[in-house]
């Protein structure tokens, strides 16, 4: 009965989510409130339908209902109840229902914290949210139904996936939609402003924390994703640049350029129709990204045939939307008269280079995640595109972008000097130089490039907090503004991924021996013994768990529990890392195959800084966070027209 | 592991199961076999079969030669496992990507150069399975396309800008009739 009220809303949800991308619209264009009034109503309806679906089969889940198939496919009546909850979106029809939930809910966000936007502007936004979310819905209920019943039930379902059996997982993906989907509200409003023919700073400061929250959020979940990797996998790497991580990847660079230059767009009024650009492409691109992963074109060409109703139904999307968009564009963006003028040598000017640089990034990932696929159509030739050419193209273009985010918050609106800039810098490119030589003579002599991304890492937080010495010197920090604090927070943030990644990928040490309980090994300074091996049993695993002693100069320093751990509904083995960190560098062993009369597989590696990447990550976020919190953006907009005074 | 990594963002559970398949090894069951014992044999096999292992480059390959083996490690992660999903021979645990570990390991012993490694392994897979895609006449938009894209927009950048110092900078935009009733109603306060 609940599985079929779930179905039934989503219906009717569809129906809301109809009238509320066409009327809203009509009722815009022609200036009839009624029409307008009706977009807020029905995105709060269309908000609680959805909920109202996800709750059915969040509660088919919980309950362990395997007469919905969708549950059978998915779940297991012996699976922890977290996981039962996480295996709602562990799958393609929930993840997707999860995405239309998400749009749903940003778009009842539009509608009740739109109090000061427009009436037209409000309800145009709210009709192309809608739009997007028809498109969804549609998918969900013609292709992907979660609903869909399986008769006779079966006794038991067939679990999920061990891989994501996991607490890092089982939020990733919330977080990740909520960025992918936040970007939608940025869409949504470059399109209103489009059909309205008017960006201005107001637009502008509406847009941007939207776009700032989708940012925050897009980084959490994509941090998230490689902190899972780098736990799970067992060797010990966080970025692999793969097709589905590059999907990701592509629309945070979008979205970060977005956000810096709506930045311009409010304060100096130009660079309008290149930010409106900007927030179309940073949706299709998640979009893209949808699209790259769930309908297997990535995979292989063939796996795409396999489904052909769900890719090309996203296929179609995709180009309706992306499409759509762009011709808007083309059509309106030369009405959008671009306002301050400005010498390259000035914030804006900084803000355009970090622009460029940031698309071209973009532009790196796009073509070496499709050229394979498109190389393959065309010609046949297989190609492979792997984290070697991205090391090769990525990452010297972000040379030249770590070396300007310093310089651009030192620059004046308008026109600027690049000399004394530089020279309130002094200290901090002697900082990173100096720990260019301190990586080179000290650590490691022969990776001169890993020196030199370490120094950029350190010229990144020095050259950050080096705004705020005035600031100190004079007292004032107190009044710093909080847009100011966490673009420092974020800028310095950058360095510490830096500083993580290049420490933990150039100047890790590594082990592998086979051990026998009771054996000892040394390993960089420690003594590691294989104490013993248990069997242990988990609620739906039975798992080897291996217990190493770690010591220093003889005294007990930590003990490590690598496990490999046998899901026995799957059948599929998944490792359990054992991880101590202090802060400086993880101790990480995993355990690999083995029996007692050989003895098993231990590896191990000491990961310098390696923690600092996910804690880099969880600052950039924060200072996004901070920055949204900002008195200017809490307080909202001015407004284009006087309020009007609500009719007695 | 090889559908973990892809997983990762996927989520995706009717392509999770495609992406194992590079990692399952080929198997040869042991048949004919009667009775309880074959029922145990069969267990351990299909424990085998369904076994990931974490594992890649594994102790009984490495070299005794720390720098050759350095190479070596430097070599694989370059080298593409031919049955996996963009995986390098260095992450992968298929047999494939064994065989190919050692035979860069065979070559390297051998006196080879890098380059040699490389050239031996082209020979026998084609470019695909180097993860750097050589810079040859297919792949010339691939490694250039972005430069390229940076390039024109930054060359347009600059010439606005030149464009835009020769011309004198027009008035400001004269205020609308509502903005001029606000800056009269501030004016007066």
């Amino acid at each position: 009965m609940i599985p079929e009220l779930g179905h039934f809303s989503l219906i009717l949800a569809l129906a809301v989510a109809l009238v509320q991308g066409t009327l809203p619209l009509v009722g815009a264009s022609r200036g009839d409130l009624r029409l307008m009034a009706l977009g807020r109503t029905a995105a709060l309806t269309q908000a609680f339908l959805v909920l109202l679906a996800f709750g059915a089969l969040t509660q088919a889940y919980v309950t362990s209902d395997f007469s919905v198939l969708n549950v059978v496919d998915n779940s297991h009546s012996a699976k922890p109840l977290l996981y039962k909850i996480s295996g709602v979106w562990g799958n393609h029809e929930g993840s997707m229902l999860l995405w239309a939930l998400i749009l749903a809910l940003f778009g009842a966000a539009v509608a009740v914290f739109g109090n000061n936007l427009p009436d037209t502007l409000r309800s145009r936004v709210l009709a192309i949210q809608a739009l997007i979310g028809v498109g969804f819905l549609a998918f969900l209920l013609f292709t992907s139904n979660p609903f869909q019943r399986v008769f006779p039930a079966p006794p038991d379902g067939n679990g999920l996936n061990p891989l994501l059996q996991d607490p890092g997982l089982a939020f990733h993906p919330p977080l990740l939609y909520l960025g992918y989907v936040g970007f939608s509200v940025t869409y949504a409003f470059a399109v209103a402003a489009l059909l309205e023919g008017r960006v201005d700073a107001a637009w502008a400061r509406w847009v941007r924390p939207w776009a700032l929250a989708a940012w925050c959020f897009l980084t959490l979940g994509i941090a998230l994703g490689s902190w899972w990797a780098y736990y799970i996998l067992g060797w010990g790497g966080f970025w692999f640049w793969d097709p589905v991580e590059n999907a990701s990847l592509m629309p945070w660079l979008a979205g970060t350029a977005l956000l810096h230059s709506a930045i311009v767009v409010e304060k100096r009024d130009a660079l309008k129709s290149w930010t409106v650009l900007l927030a179309l492409l940073a949706f299709s691109l998640s979009l893209l990204g949808t699209f790259l992963v769930r309908s297997g074109v990535l995979t292989s060409v063939h796996a795409f045939a396999q489904d052909p109703a769900r890719g090309m139904f996203i296929l179609a999307f995709l180009l309706f939307v992306t499409g759509g968009g762009l011709a808007l564009y083309a059509w309106r963006a030369p009405q959008l008269q671009g306002g301050g003028l400005f010498q390259p040598v000035s914030r804006e000017g900084a803000l355009i280079l970090n622009n460029l640089l940031l698309c071209t990034l973009a532009a790196t990932v796009l073509l070496g995640t499709l050229y394979p696929l498109f190389l393959d159509l065309l010609t046949g030739n297989k190609v492979s595109v792997g984290p070697p050419f991205f090391n090769a193209t990525f990452v010297p273009l972000c040379a030249p972008l770590f070396a300007a985010l310093c310089v651009g918050p030192f620059l004046g609106w308008k026109r600027a000097e690049l000399w004394p800039a530089l020279m309130r810098l002094r200290v901090a490119l002697v900082v990173s130089l100096a720990a260019i030589v301190v990586a080179m003579t000290m650590i490691d002599s022969r990776s001169t490039l890993a020196a030199l991304a370490f120094g950029f890492g350190v010229w990144l937080i020095v050259g950050s907090l080096a705004s705020l010495t005035d600031r100190v010197r004079s007292g004032t920090l107190r009044t710093l503004p909080r847009s100011t604090l966490g673009m420092v927070i974020a800028h310095a943030s950058l360095g510490v991924v830096v500083l993580g990644s290049v420490a933990t990928s150039s100047w890790n040490t590594e082990l592998m021996h086979t051990m026998k309980p009771g054996d000892r090994i040394d390993f960089a300074g420690y003594s590691v013994q294989l104490e013993r091996m248990d069997e242990v049993r988990g609620p739906n695993y039975i798992a080897e768990r291996a217990t190493l002693a770690v010591s220093v100069g003889g005294k007990p320093y930590t003990v490590l529990q690598p496990e490999r751990r046998l899901f026995t509904v799957q059948r599929r083995q998944v490792a359990e890392t054992a991880i101590q960190t202090n802060g400086l560098r993880d101790f990480y062993a995993t355990l690999g195959e083995g029996n007692p009369q050989q003895g098993w597989v231990i590896r191990l590696y000491l990961n310098p800084l390696a923690p600092w990447i996910w804690l880099g990550a969880a600052l950039c976020a924060l200072g996004g966070f901070v920055s949204l919190s900002d008195r200017r953006l809490r307080i909202g907009a001015p407004s284009r027209k006087p309020a009007l005074q609500p009719a007695e | 592991m090889i559908g973990a990594r892809r997983l990762f963002f996927m989520f995706l559970s009717p392509l999770g199961e495609r992406l194992g398949e590079g990692v399952r090894r080929p198997l040869t069951l042991p048949l004919p076999l009667a009775g309880e014992r074959s029922l145990k044999a069969l267990c351990c096999v299909l424990l085998l079969l369904f076994t990931l292992p974490a594992l890649a480059v594994e102790p009984s390959e490495i070299l005794p030669d720390p720098a050759l083996e350095t190479r070596a490690r430097e070599i694989g992660r370059a080298l593409r496992c031919v049955v996996c999903q963009n995986q390098s021979i260095d992450d992968s645990s298929a047999e494939v990507a064994r065989d190919m570990r050692r035979a860069v390991r065979e070559r390297l012993t051998a006196g080879d150069s890098d380059g040699d490694v490389f050239a031996y392994m082209v020979a026998r897979y084609g470019d695909y399975v180097l993860l750097k895609p050589p810079f040859k006449a297919g792949t010339l938009i691939l490694w250039l396309g972005a430069p390229f894209l940076l390039l024109v927009a930054g060359a347009a950048l600059l010439l606005a800008a030149r464009r835009r110092r020769h011309t004198p900078i027009a008035a400001p935009k004269p205020l609308d009739e509502e903005e001029r009733r606000r800056l009269d109603a501030l004016l007066k306060g």
